[in-house]
């Protein structure tokens, strides 16, 4: 547990990167944790030839989890293609936190990763199988 | 209780009886024993066995109604739990007696299965749904309530359902005063008490409602065995909910013939095992007695409430009169979301839930997204609260708040 909350997510947590609400926006969507009612949306600023991402934001309420890994994630978007995002793994996001993720956790921290690809496909997805797993 | 450590090596400290109660031996052993002794199906067999399985499970039946001061055990129908004895109801009395313009009310406390079954039936009938609301403290709004039942032209009120207690909240309602007002206004009244039963004597015939729904795992028996009580006549001109096997007197290629109440409703095999487990921890509930029940919860919750409600940053919800709460304890720590703080407490071996509870209305009442509940049970002592007010100082030092 101390592992699970070390200072790197805590902070991301209390003092979250790219926080907010970007209008006007090309992109945006909304999405839930339907286990825990945590919420997440996210607005996409494109570039001119509206192939990559310029800006990002996100916005809701949510766990530690949650909203570390929507802020670390949205550090990392701003020059990426649309279609770089949409072949991310989402286990590297996994990776990047740091933590392990326990089975009743892991769609705590993949929220964004999905809230992003809805986002991307102008419309709710699935959740990636990582998020799935039981035990 | 369980005796193995958990993941930290921490002793299980358990305390999400209200989702769902772990068994105690008697019943594992009643389980066992039936499935090694005295298995076959019942109401069918013309041998030895079949009688000795169809005497335990209509023993079952028996103690259910006893449990539940029914005036008769041929009023206990045996479901899954009582979201399916509230869909029974929904499906089968609602689809033929709530039409066009007539209103149903439930409130803002209750469980996810005592409103989405009501909203369902009100879309397809074009019947009208309305929630008594409720107070900033967690009791329902009674002037709302009476103001809710008022007569109103062209807009006949048929029921009113209500949990007897909140499963987010813990609030206790005053379900006998609350079925009186409905039965003045004209309505049925649903009781879900899934919540009550397992924790507090509960006397229907003192309710005085029509419906009753009752799960038998929330109360020390197994899973996937509940119980809705309804009252004769209105079970007797209820149209089946399911069909099929058992559930009929005679059936030829034309049509078919009901058997009669409570067997109308049990269609297939029923839960054998599980009814005669349920039994079993009615038994041992008996045994213990429901006054002392109530009386061992209450002293838990006022411990705890006084150990909890003095901390700072920590808000409890529902009602802080103990007379009116039961042994439920919903908490919101500011800057600390509740999946954080179950985690944080599983880590210290506190088994508590986070989320929901099936109750979104009363999260959006409160505007939260979620609670961590506490729900105390027979095996739970004093030494389980302090684990608990330690495991909110773990949580306030880890976050640094």
């Amino acid at each position: 547990m101390d592992n699970l909350y070390r200072d790197f997510i805590l902070e991301h947590y209390k003092n979250p990167h790219n926080k907010g609400h970007l209008d006007p926006h090309d992109l945006h969507f909304a999405d839930s944790n339907p286990t825990c009612g945590d919420e997440m949306s996210m607005t996409i600023v494109l570039d001119g030839a509206k192939q990559a991402i310029a800006d990002v934001a996100f916005d809701g309420r949510g766990c530690a989890i949650s909203q570390a890994s929507a802020s670390i994630l949205t550090d990392e978007l701003r020059g990426k293609t649309l279609d770089e995002i949409t072949a991310m793994d989402p286990k590297e996001l996994l990776d990047e936190l740091g933590v392990p993720i326990g089975p009743a956790r892991l769609k705590c921290a993949l929220l964004s990763y999905k809230v992003l690809q809805g986002a991307v496909h102008g419309g709710e997805v699935a959740w990636p199988e990582e998020a799935e797993a039981v035990g | 209780m369980y005796e193995e450590p958990t993941r930290s090596g921490k002793r299980l400290v358990f305390l999400d009886a209200a989702a769902s109660a772990p068994k105690p031996r008697v019943v594992i052993d009643a389980v066992a024993d039936m499935y090694s002794h005295h298995y076959a199906n019942v109401h069918r067999g013309i041998y030895e066995l079949s009688e000795d399985a169809t005497a335990r499970f209509e023993g079952a039946r028996r103690a259910v109604a006893r449990f539940l001061g029914a005036p008769s055990e041929r009023e206990v129908v045996f479901v899954r739990n009582a979201t399916e004895a509230i869909n029974l109801v929904a499906y089968s009395w609602g689809r033929a007696n709530v039409g066009p313009g007539d209103r149903i009310v439930t409130t803002q406390l209750e469980h996810h299965a005592n409103i989405v079954p009501w909203q369902q039936l009100c879309r397809e009938v074009g019947a009208t749904l309305e929630y008594v609301a409720i107070t900033d403290d967690g009791r329902l709004d009674m002037d709302d309530l009476r103001a809710r039942l008022e007569p109103r032209a062209g807009q006949p009120l048929r029921l009113l359902a209500v949990a007897q207690v909140s499963n987010a909240l813990g609030t206790i309602n005053p379900v006998a005063e609350i079925t009186e007002m409905a039965h003045a206004a004209g309505a049925l009244a649903l009781v879900d008490a899934a919540q009550s039963a397992p924790h507090m004597p509960i006397d229907i015939k003192e309710i005085g409602c029509d419906f009753l729904a009752v799960s038998g795992h929330k109360m020390l028996g197994p899973s996937g065995i509940g119980a809705l009580w309804g009252r004769r006549e209105l079970l007797e001109a209820m149209p089946p909910f399911m069909t099929g096997g058992s559930m009929i007197l005679r059936v030829t290629l034309e049509g078919a013939e009901w058997n009669s109440v409570p067997h109308k409703f049990e269609a297939g095999t029923p839960a054998i095992a599980e009814a005669v487990g349920w039994g079993a921890a009615i038994g041992y509930l008996e045994s213990l007695g429901m006054d002392r029940v109530r009386e061992h919860e209450r002293y838990l919750f006022e411990h705890a409430w006084k150990a909890l409600s003095g901390v700072e940053g920590v808000r409890l919800l529902g009602p802080a009169d103990p007379e009116i709460h039961a042994g439920v304890i919903s908490i919101v720590m500011d800057e600390i979301h509740p999946h954080d703080v179950a985690t944080i407490f599983d880590s210290e071996g506190v088994a508590v839930r986070a989320g929901h509870h099936c109750a979104q209305p009363v999260m959006i009442r409160y505007d939260i997204p979620a609670t961590t509940r506490a729900s105390f049970y027979v095996y739970n002592d004093l030494d389980d609260v302090e684990a608990l007010a330690g495991a909110v100082q773990t949580a306030r030092t880890v976050f640094g708040v």
